[in-house]
């Protein structure tokens, strides 16, 4: 993608404007949908009609909330620590937007193709619960110090059992890629992957090139390999439905959304906040959202391979399978949400320490053992 | 067991402490007792086997004009009978007893007859307003109560 | 030397600071405009001091300047989830004072309306307890189908909330012809929607640890600070007025009085509050159903009632179980058209004393939890 348009404008530093903005465009896009769908999906889980003035179907409900939040009044509240609270949104923001950068869209447009691509990811999604503090410290107000408390606890805790999954998904893709298990090195090379012992692992696109080939392939259910997996296959699925568990946590939503708990803090680290600085916080959430449906992608549902074989694939529909596969993931987080009731603080922690990571390290061990074997 | 018979097993216990029983106008009997008194009648109420009065239902002030009145309407869950006390206190000196110790219950509803009406209990441990606001004045329920004309400086009515 | 010196300093390696947090007038979940000042360490609380009279529309007062049928508008306004359970004891008192005998007829109206809305309070109840949790599509389940009940009550009174329905010596006005089958279908959705809400809501494991040995009540603690309705029999007391000192026709009916089991959690736990809500509307179906079959349709409403209400000089405390407890009204009347005073013993009033008690050393979450499931109104609690 970058050498195709690169072709055409001949000038490096416009080709690397016009690729970072196409994820900025679509993470708009992509929110006002969620947006809509969350208002809608909601609104037929409860028997309500949702919104229905706003055009055809009430389509246009989330440009008019957009356009609502643009018109608000700015407060800045007198006693807040004026730098830090002004400086939290945006830095929520980018952070998210930073988490882009690797977010492949097809086999031919990864923004930026790094071979480190996981660990920038967990990196850059931990930048969030820094602003989430930091917002909730300088608002000086007491709920949003318990939400950011909340928040920086609950986040570091989740990230632990997640980090996991990323980890055995990358020890299996280094299996695969070096076992001469279903994925030659000559497909590895085509791609540009570069592969230098384990690290190859953490690259996206090898991850994704080793489950293509249907969606028996792909790691929810065991990776490639003949009919010996399927023992393995009740590992990969804990492991990704462990993951699923720990992405609500790190996206804060229900159940896990004791951050924002409306009925207990009110609305936690952003009650202060108002107009512009709230959307910000309110799309960084879906944009989070997003981003952890993708990983859930990557990791487990075979990225942007078609899940028929060579049937429907390409870079085109490369695309299109990414993107609908993630919205799939993000309509269950929203199926989640309005189903479940909001677990407490101490259980939530129970249930990321004493459930999740022990089981997490189990598969890991189990997956990686398998892995060894071949 | 019947009114009448709750209020002779309290004038063999308590003498002329036990003022009067009273059933002759409509609706329900009640006995009166001297206003000092409050206290002892209800642990005896309360732990005495065959009465086991254990349920407060409410504290009511009342204003006669000339006198203030505390009315206890007492139910005993495990016995299912009732039985209403009820003392009378001059206006200038409503001084009555807590039972706080005796039933919980009347934690609050003294709360309210202290804010409402001006009864002060005695030893209650945190005799303050309770529907009113903290800083009110006057106990709004009697008869002769004037409304004040400003409350921090906002008009009354 | 001298002897060794006794230090009694207590060394506590972590001390954290404790800070008070104002919860509500204006907050989510504190079921009108209640303040709870709540002194936390951490997320765990260790004192709530609840600031009540935000509401206080000083409706004893307004009683004594009204005459009797006046007053019951006023009724209607304390807990306005139940409005038609709070005229039943108020008429009651009244009409025992004046000595007048309604008929039958009256007597099955009121009861099934009664129990009709007592199912609509328990809903609201359970509804908005489980948004205390943050389970929001059962919230609106539940407000769908109380639409059946409410278009019952609005059909008979005019009125969906406050119905001033129940008059002096009968009724406003008769039912309407179809009354007996809507109730049927009503009763028959409400035995839908519960089984839904039990799969839902109460049976959902996050739910169930959510609410389970919070907030615990013991039985013996609830009857001393005068808990009544379902707080009191969460504690696992059978105490039911429409059982133990049956008024109105209730007599005539075959009912269970539910309690706590402590089939999950702790007997006096909020969840088992909250069961008890739950197998009371059932119960409710149940006597409604009893009252369908027996209730004749022929007769007046009304019985003869002078113009002007003036009940001869006495007292009176008529009380009832509202859904929310034992609702009383202490009426004395001085002979003339109004009464002398009217005082409400509110349930709500005395089930939210017991709240500083029960909430210490839980969390901020479960304090919500507990508030919710003593199922307080705040119209009854301030009058």
């Amino acid at each position: 993608m970058e050498n195709f348009i690169n072709g055409f404008i001949n000038n490096e530093f416009i080709t690397a404007l016009i690729i970072s903005i196409i994820p900025l465009i679509f993470v708009l896009l992509y929110a006002l949908i969620a947006i809509l769908g969350e208002l809608k999906i909601s609104a037929f889980m409860q028997e309500r009609l949702g919104p229905m003035r706003t055009g055809p179907w009430g389509i246009f409900q989330p440009i008019a909330e957009v356009v609502k939040l643009l018109q608000k009044e700015d407060i800045t509240p007198d006693a807040v620590n004026k730098p830090l609270y002004n400086f939290a949104p945006f830095l929520m923001f980018a952070a998210s937007y930073a988490c882009f950068a690797v977010i492949p869209f097809s086999s031919h447009f990864i923004p930026a193709s790094l071979n480190l691509g996981l660990f920038y990811l967990l990196a850059a999604s931990s930048l969030g619960v820094i602003s989430i503090v930091m917002g909730g410290w300088a608002s000086n107000n007491k709920y949003s110090v318990l939400g950011a408390m909340r928040s920086a606890s609950q986040i570091v805790s989740y990230e632990l059992p997640a980090s996991i999954c990323l980890l055995t998904i990358a020890a299996l893709t280094s299996t695969f890629t070096f076992g001469g298990l279903g994925v030659s090195k000559e497909l590895m090379t085509a791609v540009g992957g570069t592969h230098n012992g384990f690290l190859a692992g953490l690259d996206i696109q090898h991850i994704n090139v080793a489950q293509s080939g249907g969606f028996w392939n792909w790691f929810i259910f065991g990776g490639p390999g003949n009919i010996t997996k399927i023992w393995v296959i009740p590992f990969t699925m804990g492991l990704a439905l462990i993951y699923f568990i720990a992405s609500l946590a790190e996206t804060n939503r229900t159940p896990f959304d004791i951050s924002e708990g409306e009925s207990e803090i009110v609305a936690g680290y952003f009650i202060e906040y108002s107009g512009m600085k709230f959307a910000m916080f309110y799309f960084a959430e879906y944009a989070n959202m997003y981003i952890v449906a993708a990983i859930m992608t990557i990791l487990f549902l075979g990225g942007w391979t078609s899940p028929f074989g060579d049937y429907m694939n390409g870079p085109i529909w490369g695309a299109f399978w990414f993107v609908s596969k993630a919205f799939a993931v993000v309509f269950m987080q929203i199926w989640v949400r309005w189903t479940l009731p909001r677990l407490r603080v101490d259980q939530l922690m129970n249930i990321g320490w004493k459930v999740l990571l022990p089981l997490s390290i189990v598969c890991f061990l189990v997956i990686t053992l398998w892995g060894v074997l071949h | 067991m019947q009114a009448k018979e709750i209020y002779d097993v309290l004038k063999t216990e308590f003498g002329d402490r036990i003022i009067s029983f009273n059933d002759s106008a409509a609706g329900d009997p009640f006995i009166e007792i001297q206003s000092d008194k409050i206290l002892e009648i209800s642990l005896f109420l309360r732990d005495n086997e065959s009465l086991l009065f254990d349920f407060l239902n409410s504290i009511t002030a009342m204003d006669l004009v000339d006198k203030l009145a505390a009315v206890y309407h007492i139910y005993s869950v495990s016995l299912n009978h009732r039985i209403v006390i009820k003392l009378f206190v001059p206006k200038d000196n409503p001084k009555v007893p807590t039972v706080e110790r005796c039933w919980r219950t009347a934690d609050w509803h003294e709360r309210e007859a202290w804010d409402l009406m001006g009864i002060e209990f005695v030893g209650h441990h945190n005799l303050i307003r309770i529907l009113c606001p903290y800083d009110w004045e006057g106990h709004p329920l009697r008869k002769d109560y004037q409304a004040p004309e400003f409350y921090h400086g906002i008009k009354v009515n | 030397m001298g002897e060794k010196k006794k230090v009694d300093v207590e060394y506590s390696p972590f001390e954290s600071d404790k800070f008070r947090v104002n919860i509500g007038p204006q907050h989510p979940s504190t079921h009108g405009v209640l303040r709870l000042e709540a002194e936390l360490d951490g997320e765990i609380i260790t004192e709530v001091i609840p600031h009540i009279g935000n509401l206080h529309r000083c409706m004893e007062k307004h009683c004594e300047f009204k005459t009797y049928p006046q007053i019951i508008p006023f009724v209607d306004r304390l807990d306005y989830c139940s409005a038609i359970n709070n005229e039943l004891p108020y008429v009651m008192g009244v009409e025992k004072l004046l000595g007048i005998e309604v008929s039958d007829k009256v007597e099955y109206i009121r009861v099934i309306l009664s129990e009709l809305n007592r199912i609509g309070n328990h809903q609201i109840a359970v509804a908005a307890f489980g948004l205390d949790t943050g389970a929001f599509t059962p919230f609106l389940y539940l407000f769908r189908d109380r639409e059946f009940i409410v278009k019952i009550l609005e059909h008979c009174s005019g009125a969906r909330l406050l119905y001033n329905y129940f008059w002096i010596g009968g009724l406003a006005r008769d039912i309407y012809p179809t009354f007996k089958e809507d109730c049927l279908d009503a009763i028959k959705r409400i035995r839908i929607t519960n089984a839904e809400i039990m799969d839902l809501l109460i049976n959902n494991k996050i739910f169930i640890v959510r609410t389970i040995n919070t907030g615990i009540l013991p039985g013996d603690v609830a009857i001393n600070f005068g808990c009544t309705g379902p707080v009191l029999r969460g504690s696992g007391v059978p105490f039911d007025l429409r059982k133990a000192q049956p008024y109105s026709i209730y007599e005539r009916f075959d009912f269970n009085v539910c309690v706590g089991t402590g089939e999950l959690g702790t007997i006096g736990d909020s969840w088992n509050r909250n069961i008890v809500r739950m197998n009371e509307m059932e119960e409710s179906c149940k006597i409604i159903e009893q009252a369908i079959a027996q209730m004749p349709m022929e007769g007046d409403v009304r019985e003869k009632v002078p113009k002007r209400v003036k009940p001869p000089k006495g007292e009176i405390y008529s009380c009832a179980e509202n859904p929310k407890g034992e609702l009383g009204f202490y009426i004395v009347s001085d002979g003339t058209d109004k009464p002398s005073r009217i005082k409400v013993r509110s349930t709500g009033f005395s089930n939210l004393s017991v709240l500083p008690d029960i909430s210490k050393g839980y969390m901020i979450a479960d304090l919500m939890v507990t508030l919710g499931s003593l199922d307080i109104v705040l119209g009854d609690v301030d009058r």
